[in-house]
């Protein structure tokens, strides 16, 4: 009965139990169709968003800086290249002790404290796995050693990039500029701004063709997407798309002239720009002193930029076309040509000069303190005589003569691709009215008529002057190479052949004839003939009693009390090619200072080459032949001949 | 009976899906090494080969002797809780590892197999009259309940937890009244109501992480960088696996170590990434049949013993995969629970293959009269 009772409470028992092991088989099959459904609804249902959230998480844009155009000169030699730039990164958390592999580092390039210091806290701000250039620039024989060193340098990377560079030094600093660190300053002005400016330390131009060809130099960004894992750090590249290098710049400027110019001027603070007067190319421009563009691509350092910012010759400034200066006698081609067309006067009508011009009672002199005597248009050109200038100008009236002026390329701006171009001045009565609150006077007027008072010009004004007094065409400049001949498209200037004609044979006197102010420094060969201009511009006034004691000589005076030498020419004479005007600022008189230069320099050009000595008069061949030896040496040039002569 | 001959008996289609399972593991760590056998590859295959050839030694011994020293099996299992509750090694805030020179073991996890084979003994030798009676029904409560609190203590409270689960569930399978398991399901919900009020308080029942990653599972968007991450980033790779996968070797998440883990607790978010809806689903089923046959074989076995035997390991098992797979669903909060053949680990592999020896054992002799 027990046994019995046991045995049907077993048998009761087992069918619980299977009842229930079946029951947990249910159980656990609903659990696992719950963790299906769910399955399913991430991985099907709501997989596009989760498939966009582990992009997001993987995927890193990062920008391929493009190449930079490259500028080159006239003959497409590279002036301003993008050079391999040896340079060594630091990767943070592939070193166990940083400031330990940085004093290591010390040993083999020089590596100061204090910039170490800087280095260690750099390092702090960022990530560990972000590179930090420690050292840029460095020679290769720098770069080979360390990488030999490699091994003791745990975290140190050796990397090759491209930075700017520029090949002729300072020849080309006021014409090409330089590229430099973008500033936040830069940031600001762009809009929209380009992606690739974001770029840690991007360079930018910042003065000169670079600056204002950026747009054309720069080219686009490529863009590379990017694995990162989840600490950030790049696993591979996914796609890539490739940016557009910037596009080459050809200048007109001529390499060989350039630098024989720079070195012609050396030494004195000054400008000269040559130009060619059929395309308008400039072949040619300078400022003294320059400096060199290279101190600026990896920003410059705080003594160097002071000490240009000190120099009070001011070697930053591109006197060529920022520099504005009274004309000085220069300016009187502007008011003969005026009084001509206007037919004031006449080709042999005669002024007399006594040496002063009267205005009520005020007295103008003419530099020559006796006086030249009677003087027709010609002669007064070639002898500089301020008082028939002064008559002249009377004649035409201040308005009239900045009619010619402007017509003549003065008192405006041309389109070139330099920073900072200075429109220079022609000034009229209603602007001293609106100025200084006083009439324009009369002698005003007279004052004008010889270049001094309140007209300005730079040099690259009065090299267009000459230009277009030189071809009677309305000749532009042009630093950029264009291939395409615009010659015809320089319509001729309002101006008779006569008048013209007249004031180049005065120009021509001004060198060729012996009372000539420049004769002294004419070229013999009768082909490369010259005709020029000089000009000594006042920056001071000379009071009565000094006049009456005499004039004090430049010489004696502080530098920057001297008058402003300036020559202003184009050559050959029968035909002439090429336009080319120098100032010396504070050089003292343009026929002594000025007007040499301009002759070696536009000999050089004549002659594609250091001109032979035998284009100097007799005389002058000594000094002349030691003077270009020296230039020819530093350039490098000895026996450069252009074949083309 | 020749012992090659009872090779023959063994639950052949169980013993493939155990290898099949294996593979898939061999796959995906192979997949998370970035596509080596180092690190974790070889040692897992060394490992699973070793312990496959375990499961047919085990299976050929008999059922009785199993029998036999279950109770021994659960006073050696206590006594390494306990071991390793003094001498173990700490790792991560907890002592879970007793280092035993060969291997490093880990007692909680091996005495989940000595409790369901104590358990299994006790209701085998336990007159059916008695099996709701009060008493014989606090006897095993206190055999589960005391190894769990050592555990808990350790602390780990995501294994003490399945302990608990587990033994309950043997208790149900056993035949034990109804009654009793919703009495102990009220008292459950009170206690936790309890632990939650304790929060904050200085009679604070949990450590402070518990909590947190309770709150973290309850919201896991809240802090996606900081201990939601984990959660965030498995959830992405889950979902953006899609229907097929990105392919073998392509997941981003788990090639990128967004993931945590990757190669142990949350490889199934590999294998969801790379394989896709069909790669889990099918990892799923191949799991599902594991534990269909398992329950198959218990409902042909003919004793208790090798009947709650077989449940108790299978419902180890379960547990082991589900709550896997929906702690890196978010469905549950994350605890140390490894997928199981699939997780690089020495530990869990060896109890699992442990208990699919006894369950082959049990399947093989399950004629035997004992």
């Amino acid at each position: 009965m027990s046994k019995f009772k046991e045995t049907t409470l077993k048998s009761k028992l087992v069918r619980r139990v299977h009842r229930r092991v079946i029951l947990a088989g249910i159980l656990k099959a609903s659990a696992v169709a719950l963790l299906g459904w769910n399955i399913r609804k991430l991985q099907i249902e709501d997989s596009e968003d989760y498939k966009l959230l582990a992009d997001k998480n993987r995927v890193n844009l990062r920008l391929i800086p493009p190449s930079r155009g490259l500028i080159l000169d006239r003959l497409g030699t590279p002036i301003a290249l993008n050079e391999q730039n040896y340079k060594v990164v630091f990767i943070r958390e592939q070193a166990s002790d940083p400031s330990k592999v940085l004093k290591k580092l010390s040993t083999i390039i020089t590596l100061e404290q204090k910039r170490q210091d800087r280095l260690l806290q750099d390092m702090k701000k960022r990530s560990s796995f972000i590179p930090i250039t420690v050292a840029e620039n460095l020679t290769w024989k720098d770069f080979t050693k360390i990488s030999v060193n490699l091994p003791s340098l745990p975290g140190i990377i050796p990397e090759v990039g491209l930075t700017r560079h520029y090949k002729e030094f300072e020849s080309y600093a006021h014409v090409v500029g330089y590229v430099g660190p973008i500033s936040d300053k830069d940031l600001e002005s762009e809009k929209p701004v380009d992606p690739v400016l974001q770029i840690p330390k991007f360079q930018i131009g910042k003065v000169g063709v670079e600056k204002k060809l950026e747009k054309h130099l720069r080219g686009t960004a490529g863009v590379s997407r990017v694995e990162v894992n989840a600490s950030g750090r790049v696993m591979r590249e996914l796609n890539r798309t490739e940016g557009k290098s910037g596009q080459n710049i050809r200048l007109t400027i001529e390499t060989n002239l350039q630098k024989f110019a720079l070195e012609r001027l050396k030494g004195m603070s000054g400008a000269s720009v040559l130009m060619d007067i059929d395309s308008g190319d400039i072949l040619s421009l300078v400022s003294t002193p320059s400096y060199n563009p290279n101190n600026f691509v990896l920003g410059i350092s705080q003594s160097r930029w002071d000490a240009l910012l000190n120099d009070e010759r001011k070697p930053l400034l591109n006197k060529a076309t920022s520099g504005a200066y009274p004309p000085g006698s220069t300016f009187k081609m502007i008011v003969a040509a005026a009084a001509l067309e206007l037919g004031l006067i006449g080709l042999n009508d005669k002024i007399f000069c006594s040496g002063f011009y009267e205005l009520g009672s005020r007295k103008f002199h003419c530099w020559l303190k006796g006086g030249h005597g009677k003087m027709s248009l010609q002669e007064a050109i070639q002898k500089s005589c301020d008082v028939y200038f002064y008559e002249l100008a009377r004649k035409v009236g201040v308005k009239r003569i900045g009619a010619m002026a402007k017509q003549l390329g003065l008192g405006q701006s041309y389109k070139l691709p330099l920073t900072g171009i200075s429109k220079g001045f022609v000034p009229t009565k209603k602007w001293k009215k609106e100025r200084f609150g006083t009439s324009w006077l009369v002698g005003d007027t007279l004052n004008i008529g010889i270049g001094q008072g309140f007209s300005l010009a730079t040099p690259l004004q009065l090299a267009v002057m000459t230009a277009r007094i030189a071809s009677g065409r309305e000749v532009m400049p042009n630093l950029i190479r264009n291939t395409e001949k615009e010659i015809d498209k320089m319509k001729a200037l309002s101006i008779r052949q006569e008048t013209l004609a007249a004031i180049k044979k005065g120009m021509y006197d001004v060198v060729n004839e012996k009372k000539g102010t420049a004769f002294n420094f004419r070229s013999t060969h009768e082909n490369f003939l010259i005709a020029g201009k000089t000009g000594t511009s006042q920056v001071r006034r000379i009071t009565r009693e000094e006049r009456e004691s005499g004039v004090i000589k430049n010489e004696d005076l502080p530098w920057k009390m001297r008058d402003h030498a300036l020559f202003t020419c184009f050559a050959p004479y029968k035909r002439p090619r090429y336009a080319l005007s120098v100032v010396v600022e504070h050089g003292g008189s343009g026929s002594k200072v000025a007007a040499p230069i301009a002759r070696d320099i536009m000999l050089f050009q004549l002659y594609g080459g250091i001109p032979p000595i035998t284009a100097y008069p007799e005389k002058q061949r000594l000094e002349v032949r030691k003077r270009l030896f020296d230039i020819a040496k530093k350039i490098n040039l000895r026996n450069y001949i252009n074949p083309n002569i | 009976m020749n012992p090659f001959i009872k090779i023959i008996y063994i639950n052949w289609p169980l013993q493939f899906l155990i290898l099949a399972t294996a593979l898939f593991g061999f796959l995906m760590l192979y997949s998370v090494s970035g596509g080596s056998w180092d690190p974790w590859t070889k040692p897992q295959i060394n490992r699973f080969s070793i312990s496959f050839l375990l499961i047919f030694v085990m299976a050929v011994i008999s059922i009785s002797f199993w029998q036999k020293i279950s109770p021994f099996s659960y006073v050696l299992g206590l006594a390494l809780l306990i071991a390793v509750y003094f001498y173990g090694d700490t790792g991560m805030g907890a002592k879970r590892w007793l280092d035993l020179r060969i291997i490093k073991l880990q007692p909680s996890e091996a005495f989940k197999i000595s409790m369901v084979m104590a358990l299994a003994y006790y209701y085998h030798k336990l007159p059916a009259n008695r099996v709701s009676h009060p008493f014989f029904v606090l006897v095993p409560l206190l055999l589960i309940l005391i190894p769990a609190f050592i555990v808990f203590r350790q602390p780990d409270l995501g294994t003490a937890l399945v302990i608990i689960i587990i033994g309950i569930f043997v208790m149900f399978i056993a035949g034990v009244h109804f009654g009793y398991f919703l009495f102990g399901g009220i008292s459950f919900f009170t206690l936790l109501l309890v632990l939650f009020e304790s929060r904050g308080k200085e009679w604070q029942l949990l450590r402070d992480y518990h909590f947190k990653r309770i709150d973290t599972f309850l919201n896991p968007s809240a802090d996606p960088l900081g201990s939601g991450y984990h959660i965030t980033q498995s959830k992405i790779a889950l979902g953006s696996g899609g229907l097929f996968g990105r392919g073998y070797m392509q997941g981003s998440q788990s090639q990128l170590n967004f993931l945590p883990e990757k190669h142990t607790d949350f490889i199934f978010t590999t294998l969801a990434e790379e394989f896709g809806f069909f790669g889990t689903i099918g990892l799923l089923i191949i799991y599902s049949l594991i534990v269909a046959f398992c329950v198959f074989s218990a409902l042909a076995t003919r004793d208790t013993y090798s009947r709650l035997l077989i449940t108790g390991l299978c419902m180890t098992f379960f547990t082991y995969f589900s709550i896997n797979i929906a702690m890196v669903m978010g469905l549950l909060p994350v605890v140390g629970i490894p997928l199981p053949l699939v997780s690089y680990g020495g530990s869990s592999m060896i109890v699992i293959m442990l208990s699919f020896g006894l369950i082959q054992s049990a399947h093989v002799h399950k004629n035997d009269r004992f």
